[in-house]
């Protein structure tokens, strides 16, 4: 086991330990994190090898490239004293090859002539090779991190160059770019992130059971996988005759990886359950049920529902399905219980879903006998925040019995109006401003 | 549609999960269009064990689609060099590449018809039946 270091994005703090980990799984390679904090994009990890740290890196959205850990230390002298210890012997390998030298501060700044000096007390390593500025054979870079606001750094770093990311896709699904949205997609770097935290990979089958305009399975067909997706507005899946759901796909060149659409209700899916289980994974964002209260199909409220008139409620079936009110939490618990039935051992659950920061409305993270909680992942906003939570498939085998039948017995919430039930949306209404957090420009340094 | 997606499909009311005839839905006046779809070896290797085979023979027969009433073996997929075989690029066609556009899904159990229009299955129940 050799040490790497991740330079990551400044981003989604949480996120980043738990993607490392997923994309580590998917490469088959173990890792080990060394030294991590939430508030620095320097990570240093362990990993058999450098072909290890390339495929581990190849995926990543929340880092940008993994170094060769040649050194560290919380001076100059202390950083030079730990590159001519771990690494003299590797010297020679670099004697005549092209290269180049540069400096990453992380809350700082250097002039160029101060990045010129850092570069040359570099100079004992005695690489003789063609400086390149395009395109050489190795990158060094010297790291540089900055308390914030402090005058000078606090920690230094020395790597080489092994692979960067492919964090570029980002812009690429960008949602100001993509046909069809709504108020509700998912942005791009987070479904994406969701996408690794899953595990999607070629030959995998994933269901959004709120697929919106999906992008989610937009975010997984990118790594190859296939999805099927439904939601209880039909009109979100047919969108319009050229944007649609389909044709986000087709924007991207993606068309094969999008199985099929339908319109369901969670609480009464239409899927196989209690045959083999057959599904990779299940990710979603439900409706917190902010701006409408949470509806399911049910016999309350029927004909309150506002009629279109732009010519899709043609395509409908001809009535207008009437809804009830449903709480939040019996939500979420439909969801695991689906997990449970249809996903494949070590098969995952991604769930998006509401905190609050304030302590009496705190959501309880849902749990569930047949699934192991891998990771929770915070993204707070001004005056609320929400997490994605990960599961994974617990193999029957390893399942306890009396806890699963335990469960069996749950009592799903209903039959009270979204008001009284559903914590989260009271406290919007009383204070929170109504935002899409997924179109807000992503604060912060980069 | 794609027929695969009709491999996982049962009828949606609660009271008709735990019947066998609930599965698979029977399509009625279906139209099919065939669309292309990009191979993936990958893909049916990793869906075929999960298939109700069964249930794709009686759904290929009540459409008149030929298929056999035996599971390929995984080994039947890929000859050398992990060229795909006419068997697999046969299975390709009618899971992926074989959709139903319009019609109806008809649950054995219940007998309640679910409309497909645009290849977009509605599944959505009226009260009287949640
Ligand atoms: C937060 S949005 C998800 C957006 C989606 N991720 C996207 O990219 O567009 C929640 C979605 O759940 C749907 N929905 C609400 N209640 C539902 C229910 N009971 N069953 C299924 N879908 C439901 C809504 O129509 C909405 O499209
Ligand atoms: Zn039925």
């Amino acid at each position: 086991m050799k040490d790497y270091l991740v330079r990551l994005v400044q981003v989604h703090d949480t996120f980043r330990v738990p993607e490392l980990e997923a994309l580590a799984e998917m490469a088959g390679v173990e890792l080990e994190v060394v030294k991590y904090a939430n508030d620095s994009p320097y990570c240093t990890i362990r990993l058999p090898s450098t072909a290890a740290a390339s495929a581990l890196i190849s995926r990543s959205i929340l880092g940008s490239a993994i170094y060769e850990l040649w050194g560290s230390g919380t001076t100059y002298d202390d950083l030079h004293d730990s590159v001519k210890s771990r690494t003299q012997e590797l010297w020679l390998l670099y004697k005549s090859v092209s290269f180049r030298f540069s400096v990453d501060t992380f809350q700082g700044k250097r002039s160029t002539s101060a990045q010129r000096e850092i570069i040359e007390s570099f100079s004992y390593v005695g690489f003789d090779g063609p400086i390149k500025m395009n395109n050489p054979e190795e990158e060094f870079v010297v790291f540089e991190e900055y308390g914030f606001r402090a005058p000078d750094p606090h920690k230094f770093y020395f790597g080489r160059l092994i692979a960067t990311s492919a964090r570029d896709v980002v812009q690429k699904y960008d949602l100001k770019k993509r046909r069809y949205i709504s108020t509700t997609s998912m942005d791009s770097e987070l479904a994406l992130i969701t996408a690794n935290l899953v595990l999607a990979a070629p030959g995998k089958l994933f269901y959004d059971p709120f697929v919106g305009t999906g992008s989610f399975p937009i975010a997984t067909a990118h790594f190859g996988a296939k999805a099927l997706g439904s939601d209880l507005d039909g009109r979100s899946i047919r969108g319009t005759k050229d944007r649609n759901v389909l044709s986000n796909f087709e924007q991207y060149g993606l068309n094969g990886s999008w199985v099929d659409g339908f319109v369901a209700d969670l609480t009464n899916v239409p899927l196989r359950i209690g045959k083999g289980r057959w599904l990779d994974g299940v990710v979603c964002d439900p409706p917190y049920g902010v701006r409408e209260g949470l509806k399911v199909l049910g016999k309350e409220g029927v004909g309150t529902e506002p009629v279109y008139v732009d010519g899709i409620l043609a395509h409908l079936e001809g009535y207008i399905p009437p809804k009830r009110a449903y709480s939040f939490e019996a939500m979420l618990g439909d969801i695991l219980d689906f997990a449970t039935a249809t996903l494949v051992d070590r098969g995952r659950l991604a769930m998006w879903m509401p905190t609050a920061n304030d302590e009496d409305i705190d959501l309880a993270i849902p749990s569930h006998p047949c699934l192991k909680l891998v990771s929770v992942c915070v993204q707070p906003f001004n005056k609320w925040s929400r997490r994605l939570l990960i599961y994974r498939r617990i193999p029957d085998s390893k399942v306890d019995g009396e806890a699963a039948a335990v469960r069996k017995k749950r009592v799903v919430g209903c039959g009270l109006k979204a008001d009284d039930l559903n914590a989260f949306r009271k406290k919007y209404f009383q204070g929170f401003k109504e935002q899409n957090p997924n179109l807000e420009d992503g604060g912060g340094e980069k | 549609m794609k027929l695969l997606t009709l491999n996982f499909l049962t009828c949606a009311r609660r009271t008709c999960k735990s019947s066998p005839l609930s599965f698979p839905l029977h399509p009625c006046d279906a139209e099919l269009e065939i669309a292309d779809v990009d191979f993936s070896l990958d893909f049916l290797r990793n869906i075929l064990p999960r298939l109700e085979w069964d249930a794709m023979v009686a759904l290929c027969s009540e459409l008149s689609l030929p298929l056999s009433a035996t599971v390929p073996a995984a080994a039947e997929l890929s000859g050398a060099g992990d060229e795909p075989t006419q068997s697999a690029k046969d299975l390709h066609h009618l899971l992926l590449e074989t959709n139903i556009t319009a019609g109806k899904l008809v649950c054995g159990n219940c007998g309640h018809e679910y409309a497909i229009k645009e290849g977009i299955a509605n599944f959505l129940l009226p009260a009287h039946m949640v």
